[in-house]
């Protein structure tokens, strides 16, 4: 390939890039999937709690989710994830909740309503319920919840509201009483309304519970972290800003060390940037803080194997051979060298990828994916740039000799 | 050069690791509530309280054992056992009615189980990514570099853990992410220095191994400081300007990566031209 076309090729792959990044930066970290760690929320482990006799099964889970799904939609929230672990946990995680703990309150709650008589025989339960809204009565100035039952459940009301005229009717909610009204008249229509001292939000947080249902079973908070949004933010603009920083001076320090070749490492390393980036949006990986460090480690990875082919081909030129057979034959032997050390790291990352949880498996993701981009761009992007490179110019001492 | 000198490096590397086993038979580690179970809330006041303010405050509530530790910007750290919901509630009524607007920062509650899993979970994880790692080396070089280049990965471990040990760092799960990512640089340091041994002893009928290995960490020398001096960089800049919570994090790995560029030519290769002497 003769001069001129070497150099325009290689202003045609920098511009690019160049455009690439300017175009591309922001929506990728937009498009970034942010653990709770850094963009706060609230993961909550749930643990069922078995009941002599009564057996936790997938179907009791599954039916758990269900329930748990309508709660947490209800929140009017954004991302949510819920996903059972192991054979009796739940786990629910919400992005972004301003009020994490009063999600918890709602999310934990079995939500067993029953309406019973002063003996405290039980006449109606909530899984008769077709409907909860909360309302407002402007002139008590009171939030209340209206009730709609079903054709049974209102048969039921019917029979217990006319046993108990002038008695009261006691309304229990996971074997609280929350409010006892006196029976004025029997009600057929399948409308009951309850009422307490509720406030608005209370009332609303109530409705969403009836609605959904019980629970199938009673849940036990296993684990619970909520990160406020404002320090969720802090520590993400914190990072990286940090991690920016760190990479420009690992850019310089590359740039002022190996001069051209350190040029050519500078700009692979913005490729790999991107690559790791656009894969980790594509396969919706999820960057917490420890997917930081990983990203951290396979940038070190990267610069290594860009550090390992030049120092090959320093040591080719100064035992005499000319530029173009010394980067032959420092890839040649660099091939090998990059080849095993990203793959032993790889073995290790498949393990953590496959039998680690949570932390560790957010860290063994995104590191697999530098792994596996380091070894394209290094051996193919970088040897392409130099071979470019070593048409334009044949000196020597650009390349740190 | 190096080789001959690697007692001086035993040395240096038992003054490194002993005092860390022994802190740990004495001291344990400071376990956080990821691992030991247990609440931590952490709370922005509008105006500057001091601790004791804090934990009387709390004590209204019955939580007199709470531990306070108050961070930058009026924002306080209160550690205490596992905390249910009302509790949690009852401690923020208690600050909120005797210091007014209180910002609820991040609140943590671990049960002592999960803590448990967690860390059997890494620790198999950790083990069985060293035994594939082992048979992988064994595969593309021998068996005699996978001995000696998992032996450097225990002892970078064992150095990390050793200094959280002494200084009582608290230990949360990312450190379990520091771990990880220090043992992978340590492994790509060292093979690519038992890379260059390899390639040296092709076609060497009856090789002097101490020059041998002399020579072949004399030609990656340049390369592993360059590395670790660029991975060092980006480190400090996570250090210095990330903020807080990662802070220690960031400490694990950069005590992690100078150690294992230390150990991948002082330790790493010593204790592989050890092994193919008796062997």
């Amino acid at each position: 390939m003769n001069r001129t076309l070497s150099i325009i090729i290689s202003a045609v792959i920098v511009i690019t890039l160049g455009l690439l990044v300017f175009f591309l930066y922001k929506p990728l970290i937009n498009h970034l999937d942010l653990g709770l760690d850094l963009k706060g929320g609230l993961r909550v482990v749930l643990q069922a709690q078995e009941k002599p006799g009564e057996p936790i099964t997938d179907d009791t889970i599954q039916k758990a989710l269900g329930i748990l799904r309508d709660r947490v939609d209800s929140l009017g929230v954004r991302e949510t994830s819920l996903y059972p672990q192991g054979n009796d946990r739940v786990v629910i995680e919400i992005a972004g909740e301003d009020d994490p703990e009063a999600a918890v309150d709602i999310l934990k709650n079995v939500a067993q309503l029953e309406f019973q008589d002063e003996q405290g025989n039980v006449l109606v339960s909530g899984k008769n319920l077709t409907d909860a809204q909360a309302r407002f009565n402007p002139n008590t100035q009171e939030a209340y919840v209206e009730l709609k039952f079903d054709k049974e459940g209102a048969d039921l009301f019917a029979q217990a509201t006319t046993a108990n005229v002038g008695k009261p009717l006691v309304i229990v909610l996971d074997g609280k009483p929350i409010s006892s009204p006196i029976v004025r008249q029997p009600i057929t229509d399948g409308n009951a309304v309850i009422e307490g001292s509720f406030d608005t939000k209370e009332a609303q947080d109530l409705a969403v519970l009836l609605r959904s249902g019980a629970l199938p079973v009673s849940f036990n908070v296993l684990e619970k972290r909520s990160i406020g949004p404002s320090l969720g933010a802090d520590s993400l603009e914190k990072s990286l800003r940090a991690g920016v920083i760190g990479i420009l001076a690992v850019l310089l320090f590359m740039l002022g060390y190996y001069r051209l070749p350190g040029l050519i490492a500078d700009i692979s390393i913005v490729l790999y940037g991107l690559l790791v980036m656009g894969s980790m949006v594509l396969l919706d990986a999820v960057l917490t803080l420890p997917g930081i460090a990983a990203f951290v480690l396979s940038i070190g990875m990267a610069v290594d194997a860009n550090i390992i082919i030049y120092e090959r081909i320093k040591e080719e030129i100064r035992w005499g051979k000319t530029l173009q057979a010394a980067i032959d034959a420092g890839f040649k032997r660099a091939f090998w060298t990059i080849f095993d050390a990203n793959l032993t790291t790889l073995v290790a990352a498949l393990v953590l990828m496959y039998f680690g949880t949570g932390t560790v498996k957010g860290f063994a993701i995104i590191l697999s994916i530098g792994l596996v981009i380091n070894m394209f761009t290094a051996l193919t992007f970088t040897r392409y740039l130099l071979g470019l490179a070593s048409n334009v110019t044949k000196n020597t001492r650009l390349y740190g000799v | 050069m190096i080789i001959e000198r690697r007692k001086i490096f035993y040395i240096i590397s038992l003054i490194l690791i002993v005092p860390g086993i022994i802190s740990l038979f004495i001291n344990g580690l400071n376990l956080g509530i990821d691992f030991r179970g247990g609440s931590i809330v952490n709370v922005r006041m509008a105006a500057e309280v001091s601790a004791p303010e804090v934990r009387e405050a709390l004590a209204t509530v019955g939580l007199e054992q709470a531990e306070v530790q108050k961070s930058a910007d009026n924002t306080y750290f209160i550690r205490t056992s596992e905390l249910d919901q009302e509790q949690t509630k009852a401690l923020l009524n208690a600050l909120k009615n005797r210091f007014g607007e209180v910002e609820l920062m991040s609140a943590e509650s671990v049960g002592a189980t999960i803590g448990r899993e967690l860390s059997r979970n890494a620790l198999l994880a950790l083990g069985l990514g060293l035994v594939l790692m082992l048979i992988y080396i064994s595969f593309r070089f021998e068996w005699t570099f996978g001995v000696a280049a998992v032996a450097a990965l225990v002892h970078n471990v064992l150095v990390v853990v050793g200094a959280f040990s002494i200084f009582q760092w608290e230990i949360n799960t990312p450190f379990i992410a520091s771990i990880l990512t220090v043992v992978g640089f340590t492994i790509n340091d060292t093979i690519v220095v038992f890379d260059r041994v390899r390639e040296n002893l092709r076609g060497t009928k009856r090789p002097d191994y101490l020059a041998l290995l002399n020579k072949s960490i004399l030609q990656v020398l340049n390369r592993s400081i360059n590395t670790v001096l660029t991975a060092v960089i980006t480190l400090l800049a996570l250090l210095i300007l990330g903020g807080a919570t990662i802070k220690f994090f960031v400490v694990a790995m950069l005590i992690g990566f100078v150690v294992g560029a230390y150990t991948s030519i002082c330790i790493a290769s010593p204790l592989w031209y050890e092994i193919k002497k008796a062997a």
